[in-house]
């Protein structure tokens, strides 16, 4: 099941948050520090998939924007992978123009 | 001025918030804004209250607190303009959640517009009670959900779908309501539906096992749904890369998972399915490989033909020589999954695991190194213990620990030889020493002790790592021990196995004194290492004795003032027994060792300890630091005894009053006393010695003594010093007991002797009466 969904520029500011599941917000702020520092930190050598806490993290990255999913362990994490990009393709077809600017 | 910010559009908004250059700016912006926002509330405007509560739900997007619109959210649902309900809506899901009050307040707006036909209001509330729902308002709203499961609008279904799943996933008791419309709407062709209700018959199989078995009589249609999504062409609306709605895929192939688990039938007759899918798919592409990936695990979790599994590890072999890493730690994953159940067929993809573990990647290369420990086996131990230990040279830091007792359980459980144990256990300890756990230099002392062949060996090779590296304590610990048990064999200088090695008492010495005096060295090490000093003064042939004793003494006496420098340092010191659970020396580490050494130099020389008892017993009394005035007594020579009780020697004051010794049980000839201690530095522990003493003509064999203590006490039996109390008044048998009693309550102790006298096994259980009251006040 997905926790959470994230948009985080390369600065580390988040662009756009959902959480599935209740969390507070100072946890929150938290939460999302650590999650930007772990996958700023890989380099393009390295696999999609960090284990964090309980939860799997699954991100990939456009130009400066990082999309991150938290889930749990039952899901299917190449699934997910490919979901990420259908939800880029699908911001991109509906509003035709899709950029982090900032 | 109010005026003209509250028309402020959210696009204004949002490029005034993108035009700021700093973090601190954007706050500056947001917080203005939001206070006029909150004026604008205060006042209650109709007309522009979705446009603030709209910007408020973007700033709230950023992060900012933004619960002062909670109350604006229900005014705006309750509007029956459709923009305000949209908003409305929208805030509900963002901001209110089950924990404010606000949230049920909701309730029935959402079931009035529930029930009115307009469908995107529908929608509307569909989809926040999906978000958002509570348990109560899930029950409260159930029918009309399932009403609309039905309807003739596509659109309104598929919310209705997303609503339910949420429903059941917040009050499972609802599955009654829900479980008969699946069939019908498994008949769907929207694949939107369609995946919406897949969820919600797997949540329903998850929570319950009625629907479960009611389900199972659909795993045909499933299975034809799923046929008829790989094998159609290209269908422009649901392809991906190629593949024919790989999440519907995978989906399908996750309920099939649950429903075949343990079900021969189900499973049967997904096998035919299952390998054409497994066949058919195209990997050339990521969802290509994530409907394989789902295939696989299917394939592993249910009563799969044999044939299935050789097929799925196959596919997992073959994604782990995939170049893409989120393929090879997929693959990786699956195996250690596997490796259980089908251990010989992931066997054969082992060469590729090893590969994996040289990856620069911090998550392959764990995955890899467990998977490795997991596939070591009597067969191929040699060669994977070569290749683990040349991963623990280079791996990070993290992954060494686990490595390191990774490497060292192996070893123990698959070992061919005790030679190589040895030698394995070493380059552990040499490469990544300070990692290894606690009782890794329990075990290696243990062994070393139990392969009597291997003592010169082992002494040599530990006192030549030692000499190199004095810094891994570990390492240092056990060689110390070593050295001091086997030094006399050092010292021979001949050995089969290794280089010929001139050592003299000298350099055996100065090591042993550089190891003293290291700053790396622990406090356990010192006591290891003064211990091995000792038992060397014993050892050690004859003419140096003096000098030795004399270097024995001086160490002793510079190791008891830096003790007066740090007594902090004393007190852990003091109360460090380590456990030994299967026999090895007990090292105990305290000031008294000067007089021990300085009555060792006057008394007669003590002979060398039997091998079979390595019990150096020396229980701590505790004085002043100023123990050099005392007065030592000379040692009682008991015959082959190597065992030294000091507890009977007059204590400085102030002095713990000594407590009596009692003798518990006497039995022709056989004879049971406890002796007590109470180390002042710690008030809740008691040490009991119990001594056997045989003053018949007939040795008493196999003796075990087993203790019992009420629940608050915590105790510990260690290793006894024998099994046998020969006849005549010979070497008594001593063992050890360390009773903790943190609430101080009265002790009682109950003992339990099994032991063969006369050719007849006895067995005897009693309490103890008569415990003096010292013993745990």
């Amino acid at each position: 099941m997905i926790k959470f969904f994230l948009m985080v520029n390369k600065q580390g500011q988040t662009r756009l948050s959902k959480y599935y599941e209740h969390v507070e917000i100072n946890k929150r702020t938290l939460l999302e520090t650590e999650v930007i520092k772990s996958c700023l930190s890989r380099s393009n050598e390295q696999c999609s998939f960090i284990e964090y806490k309980d939860f799997k993290l699954i991100y990939r990255q456009y130009a400066a924007l990082f999309i991150v999913v938290g889930v749990n362990d039952t899901e299917n994490e190449m699934a997910i992978y490919e979901f990420i990009h259908n939800f880029v393709e699908v911001l991109d077809d509906y509003f035709s123009r899709v950029v982090n600017n900032v | 001025m109010v005026a003209s910010s509250s028309s402020l559009k959210l696009q204004d908004l949002i490029q005034e918030i993108r035009e700021a250059k700093t973090q601190a700016q954007e706050r500056e912006v947001i917080q203005k804004e939001c206070a006029h926002i909150r004026a604008s509330f205060r006042d209650g405007d109709p007309l522009h209250r979705h446009r603030q509560l709209a910007k408020l739900l973007y700033v709230h997007l950023l992060g900012y607190p933004a619960h002062f619109g909670q109350m604006e959210c229900l005014k705006l649902i309750a509007s029956p303009r459709f923009t305000d309900k949209r908003v409305g809506y929208l805030g509900a899901m963002l901001l209110l959640d089950e924990r404010q009050d606000a949230h049920l307040l909701i309730t029935n707006s959402i079931k009035t517009d529930l029930s009115q036909g307009i469908q995107a209001v529908q929608g509307l509330a569909l989809c926040t009670l999906s978000a958002t729902g509570s348990a109560e308002m899930c029950r409260d709203l159930a029918t009309e959900v399932e009403k609309l499961l039905l309807q003739p609008s596509a659109y309104v279904r598929k919310k209705a779908v997303l609503t339910a799943v949420h429903m059941i996933r917040k009050v499972p008791e609802l599955s009654d309501i829900f479980l008969p419309p699946c069939a019908q709407l498994l008949h769907e062709h929207h694949h939107g539906i369609l995946l919406g209700t897949i969820t919600l018959i797997t949540e329903l199989c998850e929570r319950s096992p009625a629907a479960l078995k009611h389900f199972r009589k659909m795993v045909p249609q499933l299975v034809h749904i799923l046929r008829t999504l790989v094998t159609t062409g290209y269908s422009k609306e649901h392809s991906i890369s190629g593949v024919s709605d790989p999440f519907l895929q995978v989906q399908i192939l996750r309920l099939l998972r649950i429903l075949g688990r343990n079900h021969e039938e189900s499973s049967e007759t997904m096998n035919d399915l299952l390998a054409q899918v497994a066949t058919n798919t195209d990997t050339s592409r990521n969802a290509g490989n994530a409907v394989l990936f789902e295939t696989v695990l299917t394939i592993m979790d249910i009563r799969s033909a044999a044939g299935l599994r050789v097929l799925a590890v196959n596919i997992l072999g073959r994604f782990l020589l995939n170049t893409d890493r989120n393929i090879r730690y997929v693959a990786l994953t699956s195996l250690l999954r596997l490796v259980q159940s089908d251990h010989s067929a992931v066997q054969r993809h082992r060469p590729t695991v090893v590969e994996c573990l040289r990856e620069p990647d911090g998550s392959l290369s764990r995955r890899a190194l467990e998977l490795s420990l997991a596939l070591v086996n009597s067969s191929n131990v040699q060669a994977m213990i070569q290749e683990l230990q040349g991963f623990l040279e280079s791996c990070p830091p993290d992954l060494q620990a686990d490595c390191a007792s990774g490497i060292l359980l192996a070893a123990e459980r698959f070992a061919p030889t005790k030679r190589w144990h040895i030698d394995t256990t070493l380059r552990v300890l040499t490469t990544a020493g300070t990692h290894v756990r606690d009782d890794a230099v329990a075990s290696l002392t243990q062994l070393i002790g139990g392969a009597q062949e291997l003592h010169a060996y082992s002494v040599r090779r530990l006192y030549s790592a030692l000499a190199e590296d004095l810094s891994q304590q570990p390492l240092v610990q056990a060689a110390t021990w070593c050295i001091g048990e086997y030094g006399d064999l050092l010292l021979e200088g001949s050995c089969e196995e290794t280089e010929p090695l001139q050592v003299e008492e000298e350099e055996v010495l100065a090591l042993l004194e550089r190891v003293l005096q290291s700053h790396m060295s622990l406090p356990a090490t010192r006591g290891y290492a003064l211990t091995a000093l000792v038992k060397l003064s014993t050892r050690l042939r004859g003419d140096n004795k003096s000098c030795l004793d004399v270097e024995l003494q001086q160490r002793a006496v510079e190791y008891n003032t830096l003790f007066q420098k740090y007594d902090h340092v004393r007190a852990a010191i003091l109360e460090k027994i380590p456990l030994v659970e299967r026999g090895g020396s007990q090292v105990d580490e305290e000031a008294k060792e000067s007089k021990e050494t300085a009555q060792l130099s006057e008394a007669a020389p003590v002979p060398t300890e039997p091998q079979a008892s390595k019990l150096l017993d020396l229980l701590d009394l505790l004085d002043g630091p100023s123990g050099d005035a005392q007065h030592p007594r000379p040692l009682d020579p008991t015959p082959g005894s190597a065992l030294i009780h000091l507890l009977n020697l007059p204590c400085a004051p102030p002095p713990p009053a000594p407590i009596p010794n009692l003798k518990v049980f006497e039995r022709e000839g056989l004879q049971l006393d406890l002796s007590f201690v109470r180390p002042p530095g710690t008030p809740t522990l008691l040490l009991i010695t119990v001594t056997a003493t045989n003053t018949s003509g007939g040795d008493v064999t196999h003796f075990i003594c087993q203790a019992a203590v009420p629940k608050s006490f915590q105790l510990q039996l260690q290793a006894p010093s024998g099994d046998t109390v020969p006849a005549q008044g010979g070497l008594p048998m001593t063992q050890l007991l360390r009773i903790l009693n943190p609430k101080k309550a009265p002790l009682r102790l109950k003992l339990r002797l099994t032991y063969n006298h006369f050719g007849q096994s006895v067995q005897e259980i009693f309490e103890v009466n008569n415990l003096p009251v010292e013993a745990w006040q």
